[in-house]
């Protein structure tokens, strides 16, 4: 139930009061309304986390990055000590 | 799709397994709090990448499975009246209560519809104002910015014809009912990382200095998993007990601020009954001030008799991470998500469910998993 799928913001339609915020958000190709009252920070083009019909978080891309990066790390340090890296 | 796929590869997830063979030299018993990472775990079969010192046991992060049999019934019973139109997320419907579950209900008549959101729910307020429109709010921290906002709409809209059965619990006082008691497993905890994503994770600082227990705040991908379980192990080993955050993608510590200020205009926090739990302090929301205009509770007065657990149902064990689904007699035999004796064999988030679809029965306590990882050595520290 806790659920929360990422999408990427492509329309805001602004709702007057901030909790009828709302925006077209793109999932792999499927778009839905989405209430934004809870990610004022929301823009277009970012990618937002979505459960049950409302965003709850904007996406850190640069975070989003850092497991991959350690793991580049790792590949690295495997190159230096003559390993293929898998 | 994008920050979904990638962490789900296989490579990168043999890579971070790898990295657990090499930290783990003791055995350790971690908790995953929240049903959906474990679906991850076991729809993966990411325990049999792991070396065999580490056990996962499952946790109690299933909203449907901890909702107790009486509101179940309540449901029902609700559910059954003519003038209700009763929503729900489809998770719920077919938990059994004492007698009958939603599913049963609707198959009699009532009109039981399942929703998406309960914004949802309240367009259909809007649009049958003849009817009474009940949601059935359930759910942990998660879902409460939402539910909150339905009621915040309704009120706000003048909206009478709708109300909300409340049925939200909190996570953090039901990890410190677990680590209180005598037999208490666990060692280190992911913590559910969406729960954080709105609440962030302070409260979980004094939970992992009192009780010297790491707490990772952890994501429910694959790669999410395997590295929030690589940076508890990290822990152990090294015999630290911090709160950190695996899953910072979407989680920040003082989590989503516009959100928790919805959810304390609109709740306040009660005792509340976990299904196979019983009562634990302080655990749970219910409606505040203007808002219980919105409870069904109070618009439709029932008068239920107190309802009987199936006694073959071992759920409390499992929700507490005591035993594990395969491991109950009824399992797979007279329990299955068909006829369901217990909720988690139900709900899309249940252990047991879980253990069923993607064919973890018995013969599955781990084998010794003998493969030699390659040993590796000045490889960045986490």
């Amino acid at each position: 139930m806790c659920l929360a799928v990422p999408g990427r913001v492509v329309e805001i339609i602004d709702g007057g009061d901030a909790a009828f915020r709302v925006g077209k958000v793109d999932f792999g190709g499927i778009r839905k309304e989405v209430n934004l009252a809870y990610v004022p920070e929301a823009e277009i083009g970012k990618y937002v986390l979505v459960h049950v019909g409302f965003a709850i978080s904007v996406i850190d891309e640069e975070e989003a990055k850092r497991v991959f990066q350690y793991l580049e790390e790792l590949g690295a340090v495997k190159e230096e000590l003559g390993e293929i890296p898998q | 799709m994008k920050f979904l796929s990638e962490y789900r590869d296989q490579r990168a997830a043999e890579q971070l397994a790898q990295q657990i063979w090499k930290k783990a030299t003791r055995p350790w018993t971690i908790m995953e709090i929240c049903g959906g990472q474990t679906h991850t775990i076991v729809k993966n079969g990411l325990e049999d990448l792991l070396p065999r010192e580490i056990t996962l046991v499952h946790g109690p992060g299933c909203p449907v499975c901890v909702t107790p049999i009486e509101l179940i019934d309540k449901a029902v019973a609700i559910a059954h009246r003519p003038e209700v139109i009763f929503c729900s997320f489809g998770d719920m419907l077919r938990v059994p209560g004492s007698a009958k579950s939603l599913f049963d209900a609707k198959a009699e008549g009532a009109d039981v519809r399942i929703v998406y959101s309960p914004l949802d729910a309240l367009k259909l307020a809007r649009t049958n104002p003849e009817r009474q429109v009940v949601f059935f709010a359930v759910g942990f921290e998660t879902t409460a910015p939402a539910n909150a906002m339905a009621a915040w709409q309704a009120d706000h809209d003048h909206i009478e014809n709708f109300s909300l059965l409340v049925s939200h619990v909190l996570v953090p006082p039901a990890m410190e009912a677990l680590l209180s008691s005598s037999n208490c497993v666990v060692q280190g905890f992911l913590a559910a990382g969406h729960v954080c994503t709105i609440m962030g994770y302070e409260e979980y600082f004094p939970i992992a200095e009192r009780y010297k227990v790491p707490i990772v705040v952890t994501g429910f991908e694959p790669l999410d998993i395997l590295d929030g379980i690589l940076m508890t192990v990290s822990q152990l080993e090294e015999g630290r007990h911090e709160v950190e955050n695996q899953y910072a993608r979407a989680t920040r510590r003082e989590g989503n601020r516009p959100a928790q200020e919805r959810i304390i205009e609109v709740f306040e926090v009660v005792n509340r009954q976990w299904r196979g739990l019983g009562e634990i302090p302080a655990s749970g929301f219910q409606l505040r001030g203007r808002f219980q205009k919105y409870d069904a509770n109070r618009r439709f007065p029932f008068s239920g008799e107190v309802a009987q657990e199936s006694p073959e149902c071992i759920s409390g064990l499992i929700l507490q991470g005591l035993k594990k689904p395969h491991q109950c007699p009824a399992f797979a035999v007279k329990c299955t998500p068909e006829n369901p004796l217990g909720a988690p064999m139900v709900s899309s988030e249940g252990a047991c469910a879980a253990y069923y679809h993607y064919g973890r029965r018995q013969n599955h306590d781990r084998q010794t998993n003998d493969r030699i990882q390659p040993e590796l050595s000045g490889t960045p520290s986490r």
